[in-house]
């Protein structure tokens, strides 16, 4: 087990590495420069900046000073926000999406799950289809109209809420409800999905003929044979989420990850989007070891080959 | 002997888009505590169906029970809600099934899916239940049982698995072990050590075995009472030897003569012609008169009553009528029969 999670270790450098060097190539051949929208400057003066932060230098030379940095540790100096460092920026604005993200995951998924539940259980009903059209509107409203919808009445109308901005609980409610809409409904489709198949399984018929109640049937022998494919789609959905996402920040002006995804993207300032490139990729590469071993612990079936269990 | 199951007129039918399919039509047999009655039948012939309306694990709500009664112990299971039946369900009645591969839980411990029905039924603590599972994979010939009892379903083969499964309906000691084709997805080897070891199991149990299949070299080995299925009835019910020695319906005499004996090799098997009947429209009169070459007028008719041949013997065909022209059955089926009568021993029977 334990060699089996060093040698992914292992893989998971190569893969951040590799990560690296293709968005860093990438980035360079986005258009402008970090110069562009600064009318102050003299030609002769950003001539200067251009040389102080190496970026007259081939792209090459610049590749390898910048993994030097990577190696150890090192993400850069912002170009942009007051030249902090690239680390700091992110371990700042980490907080809110996490925050964000971690709430959203956690109500999304349950609320997700139980609703997949009761579709299943009641298949064909009223309650099936209720929590299918949920999960279909869930879906399919983009989620900034959402987050508007939200934001007009729950803040603008009723009150009940602030608009946006970011401070006290209060200020985490609509992002957080926004934000949990969508894994709430990819949940309930898998978990509907899913449980309809296993229930329709043999070993359930087997556990009925045991005389097992109803709940343990959908309890104790249905949903751990469903979760499988649902953690696969889970997983990385909750780093998308706790990473930030752009779309519920910039409406919600939440000073996360994402909003400042965007305005470092605007803006060309390099060491911070592929700070937070790599953050994002950092994130999916962990989540996609734990869904690994998830499903060891999850499925016996599963178990990781090389160790034993 | 006392009786242990008294099913009555039983009637089940499934509510398809197309209709309402009858499933079962009619079928009334008795067991008594200790013995074994094989159902036989080709496929959708109702006796699946009819294992399932004894466990009360008819598919809902697509199947009702039109009519009928299901007295077990004198109680009728029919009337039963399904908090009642929870109770019963391994308790009283258990079952086998078909596939081992797909009917035990895969993300659970075999010991634990042996100890479930314990701690449900007799109140047993973890510890005890553990034990107690030990000494049923024991009883079922799993060796170290110690090991076993720990592992998942994917560790065992298909035959061990049937053993498990075996083990899981024998654990609160049912009054009545119902076996839906236990045997039928194992080949040929396993399958008699499974069959061997039910026997073996019935002799220290006492329980009652319903044996459902299609297979009569499995009837003759294991049964002591064999009930015929024919398009959701039962055309011919008696003992092995009625039913081997001495078949009366056309039907029977089909089934005895297709079925592969070690003696038959340069023979052509017979064959049932046609195929089983729609149950969407079940046929006026005997269901069995299109493939019947011996079928009267009056089958197209009317359908024949259970006739007595002997006091354990009983079938449903109009050529036991008094007024029926004499028949005998065909001549491959007789010397199939008389192959039986002088060997003493029922085609297909294994050691």
């Amino acid at each position: 087990m334990a060699r089996y999670i060093l040698r992914r270790v292992g893989y998971m450098i190569v893969t951040l590495f590799i990560i690296a060097t293709v968005s860093f190539f990438l980035m360079k051949l986005l258009p402008g420069s970090p110069l562009q929208a600064d009318d102050k400057l003299s030609e002769e003066q950003k001539a200067i900046v251009l040389e102080k932060y190496g970026l007259n230098d081939p792209v090459p030379v610049q590749y390898v000073r910048y993994v030097g940095g990577l190696v150890q540790g090192d993400l850069g100096i912002s170009f942009a926000f007051d030249n902090t460092p690239v680390t700091k920026i992110l371990m700042d604005r980490l907080g809110p999406s996490a925050l964000l993200g971690f709430q959203a995951m956690v109500i999304g998924t349950i609320l997700g799950i139980i609703l997949g539940l009761i579709a299943a259980i009641f298949h064909n009903g009223p309650l099936d289809y209720t929590s299918t059209i949920i999960a279909v509107l869930g879906t399919s409203i983009p989620s900034f109209v959402f987050a508007g919808l939200l934001q007009y009445v729950f803040a603008v109308e009723l009150g009940w809420f602030p608009v946006a901005l970011w401070g006290e609980f209060q200020h985490t409610i609509l992002p957080t409800i926004a934000l949990a809409i969508g894994p709430l409904a990819t949940a309930a489709r898998f978990t509907r999905t899913e449980m309809i198949e296993v229930l329709g399984s043999n070993f359930i018929i087997t556990a009925r003929a045991k005389g097992i109640s109803e709940s343990g049937i959908v309890f104790k022998h249905g949903l751990r044979n469903a979760m499988i494919p649902l953690i696969t789609v889970i997983g990385p959905m909750a780093v998308g989420l706790m990473t930030g996402s752009m779309v519920i920040e910039q409406i919600f002006a939440i000073p996360g990850i994402g909003e400042q995804f965007v305005k470092s993207v605007m803006v060309n300032d390099y060491p911070t989007i592929m700070g937070t490139t790599l953050l994002y990729a950092f994130g999916f590469v962990v989540i996609i070891l734990i869904v690994d071993l998830l499903y060891g612990l999850i499925d016996p079936r599963i178990r990781i080959a090389g160790g034993k269990s | 002997m006392s009786k242990l199951l008294e099913v009555k007129d039983l009637r089940v039918s499934f509510n398809t888009y197309n209709g309402e399919v009858q499933a079962v039509r009619g079928v009334s047999f008795d067991l008594n505590e200790g013995e074994t009655l094989a159902i036989v039948g080709e496929s959708g012939s109702g006796k699946s169906v009819t294992s399932s309306a004894l466990m009360g694990l008819l598919p809902k709500p697509q199947s009702i029970i039109k009519s009928g009664e299901i007295l077990f112990k004198g109680e009728d299971l029919v009337k039963k809600s399904e908090k009642e039946m929870q109770k019963i369900r391994g308790k009283e009645i258990s079952m086998v099934f078909q596939d081992p591969m797909s009917s035990l839980n895969p993300t659970m411990k075999i010991g634990n899916q042996i100890m479930e029905g314990l701690i449900k039924h007799q109140n047993m603590g973890k510890a005890e239940a553990k034990k107690k599972a030990v000494e049923l994979l024991k009883l079922v010939g799993i060796p170290y049982p110690e090991v076993r009892v720990n592992q998942f379903p994917h560790q065992f083969s298909g035959g061990m698995r049937q053993r498990v499964v075996i083990a899981i309906a024998l654990a609160c000691n049912p009054k009545l072990l119902i076996a839906d084709e236990p045997t039928t997805a194992l080949d040929v080897t396993i399958q008699a050590q499974i069959l061997e070891l039910m026997k073996e199991i019935q002799q220290k149990t006492k329980s009652s075995i319903i044996f459902i299949t299609h297979d009569l070299g499995v009837v003759a080995n294991v049964a002591d009472r064999v009930a015929v299925m024919y398009a959701g009835k039962i055309v011919e019910i008696g003992t092995v030897d009625d039913i081997f020695y001495n078949p009366k319906h056309p039907y029977t005499w089909g089934l005895l003569g297709s079925m592969p004996t070690l003696d038959s090799e340069d023979e052509e098997l017979y064959t049932i012609p046609g195929t089983p009947p729609d149950m969407l429209n079940p046929p006026v009169g005997d269901a069995f008169a299109p493939r019947n070459s011996y079928a009267l007028e009056i089958d197209t008719v009317m359908e024949p009553p259970m006739f007595k041949v002997s006091d354990t013997h009983y079938a449903a065909t109009w050529l036991l009528h008094e007024n029926a022209p004499k028949v005998e059955p065909p001549e491959s089926v007789k010397r199939r029969i008389e192959g039986f009568a002088k060997t003493g021993a029922k085609g297909g029977e294994t050691k």
